[in-house]
């Protein structure tokens, strides 16, 4: 290692912050994965039949699928029966309001920085964000429901909407991930706790932005959340997802699956800053993040954007996509994949284009340092019916030291001589004279570096809601402290 | 204020700077002058802390303390500048966001009040314009897709907005043509004065016609072999540099 690569190494070296463990009673289903285990997950959350059978039928498709091993990522085999696959806070009953709710809970929360009480407006000064608060397999609070019903909005965690709103979600279930999608999307349906669902009707633009935090607690469990939000025609709405973890030994697995579905005009904005446990120095511990999400624009004209900034997690595996079915409809994935230390990636978009005049935009950012293997993946598939369809993808990665990779793997398909793919890839490293030439204007190593690294990811970071932007700018600095250039 | 003892600096194992020793007293513009390979630019690198070279012996006193202590950004609070000969680019950082990041991390470091984006703007904008620099400028990536002598003069405003002490000039003139010379002349001429010192590093006389030196100094081979007033640089335009290795042997 040279003297340079030594002194940027120094920079990138900060605990997780959101490595505590919350002290509580926890209601804990036996270890293991069978069909006992899934009917008790079905009456703990009172599903109805319809749902039951759903999981049941996920479930045998689960268990004649084969697991995929075609990224880049290295793994020891997971033993499936070794986990729990149902984790709640013990409470006697839903609470009904903040005060129902454990206090260890809520103190969880404040420490992590996320607002469970209902801000006072200060007209135009504090932002309100409602927010979905999923501790393990449960949501423990959801805020700013009832103003949101008043237009028509339904914010509240999926196990809410499938007791209230059954036939609504019924209807979408499954529509752009069916259980036969792949061997984790079998695996989420069957067993599937807890996530958010909205719904937004005609017309209605969703007055504040829509979040959720998962949190992940007890030991030995998998998360398997399950996301679903609908935008009926003309209508809006921005939603962002954080999620943290305890600092475990273990590896976990979060499974979950996220669907989107914009109808006519309809657009939806979909962020996420993800930053579960990555592991330690050596690679022990750490969230295997196994995600599926997918965003349907069905109707004409829909819009669909994904925004991640990925800073956590062992290994990443997740390939937000849109399927653009209505006819100039428009799809977006921007994202930040950052690893460090032994973390791997293997990330990236598919743009499935089927209607006329459909755009799709591709920027993906890669930060690699330590000795992290980060991997862009991405399809772009014009079919024959994408008459005058357009891509733009421009896939940027940056090295931090000379122990880190980074690949790209981008596949396009195109059946449609009038549709147009562009692609553009870039790979730079930090340099020590870049790093120099800040230092020397007054600006501390770890300064030098975060502005670096931000400027690298400015045009995914201003795809954010403000308030989350200079949260994930911090977010940058800190998960690269210690990482040698 | 500057005060540099046989200082000698190696970087990968090569030996650059052998015993350089230079006093530069507060208000003092001295140039130094000498071949490629002299450690012109070794000398600036390593006033301003650059990791990749090693000091080896010597001392240098700024402000009366021991600078080769202290970190890049502990010198910059303290007030060194260095105008780079190849500034360096970074995408996706505006001119002006860069500055107002610097300028109050080192107000910051020296326990001074930070400034807002609107008095930060009004400075900028000044200083801007009496370089002869667009406002345009301050809002583009630091650096990226600027000419030549744009770059220079983005060093200059620099210099003008954070306000060092002691300025090191490396080869400020390498690459500009005769009106951006003049402009970046005025540029630092504006700034000379009682408490500010520079070192003006060049290989030709003709930026010395513009930025009049107190003292000039011939480096070579590591070393200062000669000193004098500013008709130096004139003889050395007439004989060139051999001329004054002879004279030294």
């Amino acid at each position: 290692m040279t003297q340079a690569d030594a002194n940027i190494a120094k920079l990138i070296d900060e605990p997780y912050k959101h490595g505590f463990v919350t002290e509580i009673e926890s209601d804990l289903a036996p270890l293991g994965l069978n069909e006992d285990i899934i009917r008790m997950i079905s009456a703990k959350k009172q599903e109805p039949q319809w749902l039951l059978d759903w999981r049941l039928e996920a479930f045998a498709k689960w268990q004649k699928m084969e697991e995929p091993n075609w990224a880049k990522v290295k793994y020891p085999p997971i033993d499936y029966q070794a986990i729990h696959y149902y984790a709640a806070p013990k409470a006697k009953s839903a609470p009904k309001s903040l005060d129902e709710v454990d206090p260890e809970l809520l103190r969880t929360y404040e420490k992590l920085g996320i607002p469970l009480k209902e801000q006072e407006w200060l007209a135009g000064v504090t932002p309100r964000v409602a927010v979905d608060a999923v501790f393990d397999s449960v949501s423990v609070a959801t805020t700013y429901k009832e103003e949101l019903g008043k237009q028509g909005i339904l914010f509240c965690s999926f196990s809410d909407a499938v007791k209230n709103h059954s036939d609504l979600v019924r209807r979408y279930l499954g529509l752009v991930v069916p259980p036969s999608d792949n061997y984790f999307a079998a695996l989420n349906a069957a067993v599937f706790t807890d996530g958010s669902f909205v719904y937004v009707p005609k017309g209605v633009r969703c007055p504040m932005e829509l979040s959720t935090y998962f949190r992940i607690n007890a030991e030995n469990t998998g998360q398997f959340e399950r996301t679903l939000i609908v935008a009926d025609d003309d209508s809006y709405v921005s939603y962002l997802e954080g999620c943290t973890a305890p600092k475990r030994d273990e590896n976990q697995l979060h499974a979950a699956v996220v669907e989107l579905v914009a109808h006519d005009r309809a657009e939806i904005k979909y962020a996420t800053v993800q930053n579960w446990y990555p592991g330690d120095a050596e690679g022990r511990g750490g969230i295997y993040n196994f995600v599926t999400k997918r965003g349907l624009c069905k109707g004409e004209g829909s819009r669909i954007s994904w925004t991640q900034v990925e800073t956590g997690s062992a290994i990443t595996w997740k390939y937000p996509s849109c399927v653009l079915a209505g006819d100039h409809s428009q799809g977006a994935f921007y994202s930040v994949a950052v690893t460090n230390n032994r973390q791997q990636a293997d990330t990236g978009s598919k743009m499935i284009h089927l209607g006329k005049d459909t755009k799709s935009t591709i920027i993906s950012k890669g930060i690699s340092a330590g000795k992290s293997q980060n991997t862009y993946r991405g399809l772009v598939k014009m079919a024959r019916s994408a008459k005058g369809a357009r891509n733009k993808t421009q896939c940027d990665s940056l090295l931090i030291g000379d122990k880190c990779g980074a690949h790209t793997v981008p596949t396009i398909e195109s059946r449609q001589p009038s549709a147009r793919v562009e692609h553009e890839a870039t790979t730079s490293r930090v340099s020590e004279d870049q790093l120099f030439y800040c230092r020397q204007r007054g600006l501390s190593a770890e300064e030098s570096l975060t502005l670096i690294v931000n400027g690298f990811c400015r045009e995914v970071l201003q795809e954010l809601p403000m308030e989350f932007a200079v949260e994930a700018q911090k977010l940058l600095g800190v998960s690269l402290e210690g990482s040698v250039g | 204020m500057l005060i540099i003892e046989n200082l000698k600096a190696e970087i990968e194992g090569r030996e650059i700077l052998k015993g350089f020793s230079l006093e530069v007293p507060a208000g003092a513009v001295h140039a130094i002058m000498g071949p490629n390979g002299a450690g012109k630019s070794t000398l600036a690198n390593i006033l301003a802390g650059h990791p990749a070279y090693k000091v080896t012996g010597g001392s240098v006193i700024f402000k009366g303390q021991d600078l080769l202590s202290l970190a890049p950004e502990a010198r910059a609070a303290l007030g060194v500048f260095l105008a780079f000969q190849y500034p360096i680019e970074i995408p996706g950082v505006g001119n002006s966001a860069f500055l107002k990041a610097a300028l109050n991390a080192q107000r910051r470091a020296r326990g001074e009040n930070e400034l807002d984006a609107f008095a930060m703007m009004k400075i900028l904008r000044e200083k801007a314009k009496a370089i002869g620099l667009s406002e345009d400028m301050l809002k583009r990536p630091l650096n990226v897709g600027f000419s030549g002598g744009e770059k220079k003069r983005n060093e200059i405003l620099q210099m003008a907005v954070l306000e060092p002490s002691f300025c090191i000039l490396d080869e400020t003139d390498s690459g500009l043509d005769i009106d951006a010379l003049r402009i970046v002349a005025d540029g630092v001429n504006a700034l000379r004065g009682p408490e500010r010192s520079m070192l003006v590093i060049t290989h030709y006389q003709r930026l010395l016609d513009y930025i009049k030196p107190d003292r000039v100094h011939v480096q070579m081979d590591g070393r200062i072999v000669r000193s004098g007033g500013p008709e130096l640089a004139l003889a050395l335009e007439a004989e060139g540099y051999a001329g004054v290795e002879e004279k030294s042997a």
